[in-house]
């Protein structure tokens, strides 16, 4: 691994998305527009169902949102040669993964923090545990998505197809974290499902920095959620052959 | 300098299941440009991409550099230009070349060069995705050109270009191999090799002729007004009868 070429890739990367307004959009402003919408549909209703999931959501958008991104982009550079061209210079595959890595988790952050400021600033979401961590939750839990989607990418042909592992990786984490029914009250199987799901413990610290100052709790689930996200960039690194059939 | 920059000994890549090329001998000399031409599907981006080190189901003897193909040392001393133009469409010419050239660790000046030599400075700061597919494939091929790598493998650099770009380039080629580079080129036309110093011609992952393009049309028993293309032929229905 050498500093020069991951950061001439997180660079690299950044600069593609600066030119991607859509992308671009779609990764900062609509996580806000969504988080915004759920504040509204619950406005007139009683108790503090916001407050119940709006850290739910910020769990779920960086996860989401990097997961597609990366498995698309990494698709290109795999179909399109230039990852080829890459494996032939002096790229280690670190470079090539923590480059993805680190422009995809500056995203995040600034998407995080737009979305955190907007829920506590403007939409009066309770946070009692410091705010900065939920960031610091919010960009592992990016980094993880984006290793899953780096690793996916290599069992799909086409974007359609890296599109289609959303469904069946990322759907039921979000029906098992823990948004819909709490875990605890899940059937058995489930529940333990839900404990070996990633997204779970993303979505437990931001409900526990919502309701707690501790903070102990918090940086366990971020251990697991960054073991998986470590685990995830290991497999995709298995994916990435110097030489390929 | 190195009189070969290429030594193969029975190489036989098998991919998927199949056997793709059969135990192959042959040497690249430095300072020639040498045409690797064959009908599609014959094997020739399996042989290039042996010789970058990114091909799996390699066996047999590949020196290049005089190192083993793919050791990490060859990274810094090749330039490879996939078939398909294998730079970033969303963008610009220089901003690939800085990209690249901070991967290769090249000085940032020499974007500048190569871009000349490949005729895009008008285009420089144009987005790949917006070029035609001729300017692409030079924008690829300036990608290769950094870091005056003493080995060059183009696959199919010239296709679909334009015939007085096609001759800018092939002079290109051989300025650089002058300049003591060995230049690999493949083209599915033959209508190119009478440009190339050296030939080797190959059909179904086997040469069927090596050597200058007149020694391999006396060896067909043509003369030097024949094309390669009846050269090819002739050798071809030799074999067969
Ligand atoms: N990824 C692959 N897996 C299995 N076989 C392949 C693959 N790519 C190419 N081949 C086969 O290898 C042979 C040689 O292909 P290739 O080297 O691309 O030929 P050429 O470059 O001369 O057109 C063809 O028969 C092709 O079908
Ligand atoms: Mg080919």
């Amino acid at each position: 691994m050498n500093p020069r070429i991951t950061l001439a890739i997180a660079a690299r990367v950044l600069t593609q998305l600066r030119r991607d307004h859509r992308t671009l959009a779609i990764m900062l402003v609509l996580p806000c527009l969504l988080i915004s919408l759920l504040w509204w549909m619950f406005e007139d209703l009683p108790g503090d169902s916001f407050d119940r999931l709006g850290p739910g959501l910020l769990a779920m958008f960086p996860f989401i949102v990097m997961f597609l991104v990366t498995s698309v982009t990494t698709l290109r550079e795999r179909s399109g040669g230039t990852l080829e061209r890459l494996l032939a210079m002096p790229m280690g595959k670190l470079d090539f993964l923590f480059g993805y890595a680190i422009a995809f988790g500056l995203v995040a952050a600034v998407q995080s923090a737009a979305a955190v400021a907007l829920s506590v600033g403007l939409l009066d979401l309770t946070i009692e545990g410091p705010v900065w961590l939920l960031t610091v939750v919010a960009v592992a839990d990016a980094v993880l998505g984006s290793a899953l989607g780096l690793f996916v990418s290599a069992f799909a042909q086409t974007e359609f197809q890296a599109v289609q592992f959303m469904p069946a990786l990322v759907i039921p984490q979000i029906l098992l974290c823990g948004l819909f029914v709490p875990r605890a009250v899940l059937p058995d199987v489930l529940n333990v499902v839900s404990d070996v799901l990633p997204l779970s413990y993303a979505v437990d610290a931001m409900a526990h920095l919502t309701r707690s100052t501790t903070t102990s709790d918090v940086w366990a689930d971020l251990a697991v959620v960054a073991a998986y996200a470590v685990a995830g960039l290991a497999l995709g690194a298995g994916t990435l052959r110097r030489r390929s059939e | 300098m190195m009189k070969n920059a290429v030594e193969v000994a029975g190489l036989t890549v098998v991919r998927g299941r199949r056997e793709v090329l059969h135990g192959l001998d042959f040497t690249i000399p430095a300072g020639q440009v040498t045409g690797l031409l064959g009908p599609s599907g014959c094997g020739k981006s399996t042989l290039m991409r042996t010789l970058v080190g990114v091909q799996a189901g390699v066996t047999g003897t590949v020196t290049v550099l005089g190192e083993p193909a793919g050791s990490p040392v060859l990274r810094h001393r090749i330039g490879y230009v996939t078939q398909a133009p294998s730079v970033y469409d969303d963008l610009s010419v220089a901003e690939n070349l800085a990209f690249f050239a901070r991967v290769l660790g090249v000085d940032r000046r020499e974007t500048r060069q190569v871009i000349e030599a490949v005729d895009l400075v008008d285009h420089a700061d144009q987005v790949v995705g917006r070029l035609s597919g001729g300017q692409r494939s030079r924008a690829s091929l300036a990608v290769a050109l950094l870091g005056s790598p003493s080995l060059l493998v183009l696959d199919e650099p010239t296709v679909g270009l334009d015939p007085v770009l096609r001759e800018d380039l092939w002079a290109m080629f051989h300025r650089l191999a002058d300049g003591g580079v060995a230049v690999l080129v493949s083209s599915h036309v033959m209508d190119e090799a009478e440009r190339c110093d050296r030939l080797l011609l190959m059909r179904d992952g086997v040469f069927i002729a090596d050597g200058t393009p007149t020694e391999i049309k006396e060896k067909a028993g043509l003369d030097r007004a024949a094309d390669i293309e009846q050269a090819f032929l002739t050798i071809v229905r030799g074999e067969a009868a």
